[in-house]
């Protein structure tokens, strides 16, 4: 029973990450923009958030740090991907290739030093819950968080007009242009979203998950979060089940070898991703209720003034 | 793909980060790094190597190195631009540069190449590499001592030689100790990814060992110890600062006075081409100071340590029992080989686990 409880514990750590920055890439892929720079964003997040948390000792300080750096990067694709129309795919690679760099330099100063981690919730009598007790109440605030997140996004998205508007410029910019919505203002603040979102996901790793910097430590979190949106088709809903899911497969393919299943670990280390192309195989063939990709994801809009 | 793309990405960034001295006709030493030097591990202890050079021998010679170099086909172009600034003697320090070294070593005969943990060697090119096994034989002599619920967690990194003569040391070691120890192995199938190693050190945890070890490079699977209240040994270099009361010791890797000697025999012009393969006795690496141990263990550490240095103690002294129970062919006499050690492929009895792949 307490191995479960354990097994549930590292799920939730491990899909937190994935979680908070699919969310945020999703938004920014409603609203018809493809940034391929998650990576890049969430390395940045990582360092800054790293740098503010140990420079004021304060884990908030450090998310607040994360969430800039990712918002600010996330301009600079803004920027060149709309303001200036240049190809989204390779500005969006662009803008991982410049993260990873400018992470290594801005965290050099602080590589091998340490924080106090964010700390969990204890509820006397609550936490103490066997079985479910720490699953519940006893995590860390970025989790509790990044469940509140995606829950905001689903309403944002499904229940209020703006979320309407986004959605409409993701799949028909040049209608949502003719109706008089702001298709670049609007973009823009998506973008932003999915930086503010990527750079928190990344500050996650270093105040949470294993507390100290170092270069390169997002180790490709930011590329599987641009697949599960993939993996959700663009719905909140199904990004949930895919970042536990995915969370899940990578914790228990490690348990599986501690007890000696007679897996290959290569193999079991795969099998993530061969869930991902399993499931979008599986959505392409049955379209019925799936929503697919927005529309207009992707392409450049030039409004006609 | 994926890794190399990033690999590539930051290559292409800091590959122009060259730091070099300036003056004349000094000898100049090249260095190829697959890390940031900020890595706290594998890169880390390279830099610590060239800084030590540099203090010994900074007057004779200048230094240049280049981080973050992915391995592969792009090595090769980050090796030639060594040989064109003029260096004369270049370290290339990870396994897969072997190939791209070996080009570059054929193109440039004048030029003298040191290369790591590789096995091709040419007239102007060396290999050199430790003996790491031996350091992972005290560490299992110290995790069967310190073990309380008698299960050790060992994070691998890919199952190749080096690795999986490591844990055989390291099962050995602790069977002379207790022979019902238990070994739990989880691969991580990389060398980094904190996240991930952290993730595997909680697995094993969970699963019941409270001594984790490890064979990737980053120090998350300590913290994750030091926060459950385990033991851990460090890997590459010093890692106590992340866990005060958790780290036993680490295998340090100290590669200054190899660099030192073969930078003098450049300048004396004795360089020729070698395969060096150190052990503890040859400096090639270090056991970091015996903590967090009662005095009884530490003295066995220590007495294992100073056997290993005078030859008296071999982690693989025949007969070696196999995990189908036969006995392995020993072939170096009293011992395993050096080339079965180097190509080591199986498991040992007493480890009730699969190698993956065979």
């Amino acid at each position: 029973m307490e191995l479960v409880e354990a097994i549930i514990l590292s799920v939730l750590a491990a899909s937190t990450p994935l979680l908070i920055a699919a969310t945020g890439e999703l938004v920014t892929e409603r609203s018809g923009v493809l940034n391929l720079g998650v990576e890049g964003m969430m390395i940045v997040g990582a360092a800054c958030g790293f740098g503010g948390a140990w420079l004021t000792g304060s884990i908030l300080i450090g998310a607040l740090f994360g969430i800039i750096a990712g918002m600010l990067m996330s301009l600079i694709f803004a920027l060149m991907a709309l303001g200036l129309a240049v190809n989204q795919v390779a500005t969006g690679l662009a803008l991982t290739i410049l993260g990873v760099g400018l992470s290594g330099l801005i965290g050099a100063g602080f590589v091998g030093e340490r924080i106090t981690p964010a700390i969990h919730l204890h509820i006397p009598g609550l936490t103490d819950i066997p079985l479910l007790g720490r699953v519940l109440f006893g995590e860390d605030a970025f989790v509790y968080f990044s469940i509140a997140l995606i829950i905001g996004v689903w309403w944002f998205l499904y229940r209020t007009r703006a979320g309407l508007i986004l959605r409409a410029c993701g799949d028909n910019h040049v209608s949502a242009h003719a109706l008089g919505y702001p298709v670049l203002r609007i973009r823009t603040l998506a973008v932003m979203f999915g930086g503010a979102c990527a750079g928190l996901a990344g500050a996650y790793l270093p105040l949470a998950y294993t507390p100290f910097f170092i270069p390169g430590m997002t180790a490709g979190r930011g590329w599987i979060a641009l697949a599960l949106v993939v993996f959700a088709s663009w719905r909140p809903g199904r990004l949930v089940v895919g970042a536990y899911l995915f969370g899940a497969v990578t914790i228990l393919q490690l348990h599986a070898q501690g007890w000696g299943v007679g897996i290959p670990s290569q193999f079991m280390s795969a099998l993530p991703y061969l869930a991902t192309v399993i499931v979008l195989v599986l959505l392409s063939r049955a379209r019925t209720g799936g929503s697919t990709a927005p529309a207009a994801l992707g392409t450049v809009f030039v409004p006609d003034r | 793909m994926r890794k190399s793309l990033l690999a590539l990405a930051a290559g292409l960034l800091l590959a122009g980060s060259v730091s070099a001295a300036s003056a004349a006709d000094k000898l100049k030493v090249g260095f190829i790094y697959l890390g940031p030097i900020g890595d706290l591990g594998w890169t880390y202890q390279h830099e610590l190597a060239r800084q030590a050079l540099v203090k010994e021998l900074g007057d004779k010679i200048e230094t240049t190195y280049l981080e973050n170099v992915p391995e592969g086909p792009d090595a090769e172009r980050a090796i030639e631009q060594l040989v064109r600034a003029g260096n004369k003697l270049i370290f290339t320090t990870s396994f897969g540069y072997m190939d791209p070294t070996l080009k570059v070593a054929k193109k440039y005969p004048n030029v003298h190449f040191e290369h790591a943990t590789g096995y091709k060697r040419d007239k102007n090119m060396s290999t050199y590499s430790a003996k790491w096994y031996q350091g992972r034989y005290i560490q299992g002599l110290i995790a069967a001592k310190m073990s309380k619920s008698g299960v050790l967690g060992y994070i691998g990194s890919f199952p190749i030689p080096e690795v999986v003569s490591g844990i055989n040391a390291t099962i050995l070691a602790a069977q002379t100790i207790n022979p019902n120890i238990k070994v739990k192995i989880i691969w991580a199938n990389t060398w980094f990814d904190p996240g991930k190693e952290a993730d595997a050190a909680k697995a094993l945890i969970d699963q019941g060992a409270d001594v984790v070890m490890q064979h990737t490079d980053s120090p998350a699977a300590m913290q994750i110890a030091s926060e459950r209240g385990k033991l851990a040994f460090g890997q590459d270099s010093e890692m106590i600062k992340f866990g005060p009361k958790t780290q036993l010791t680490s295998i340090l890797d100290t590669w200054g006075p190899y660099y030192i000697e073969r930078v003098k025999a450049e300048l004396d012009g004795t360089w020729k081409s070698e395969d060096s393969w150190g052990g503890l006795d040859s400096h090639m690496f270090a056991m970091a100071p015996y903590t967090n141990m009662p005095d009884d263990v530490k003295k066995i550490a220590e007495d294992a340590q100073a056997a290993i240095i005078a030859g008296k103690l071999h982690p693989f002294k025949c007969p070696v029992i196999g995990q189908d129970g036969k006995e392995i062919e020993c072939k170096g006499g009293a011992n395993l080989a050096d080339g079965q050690i180097l190509g080591m492929n199986f498991y040992v009895k007493g480890i009730d686990d699969k190698l993956p792949g065979k």
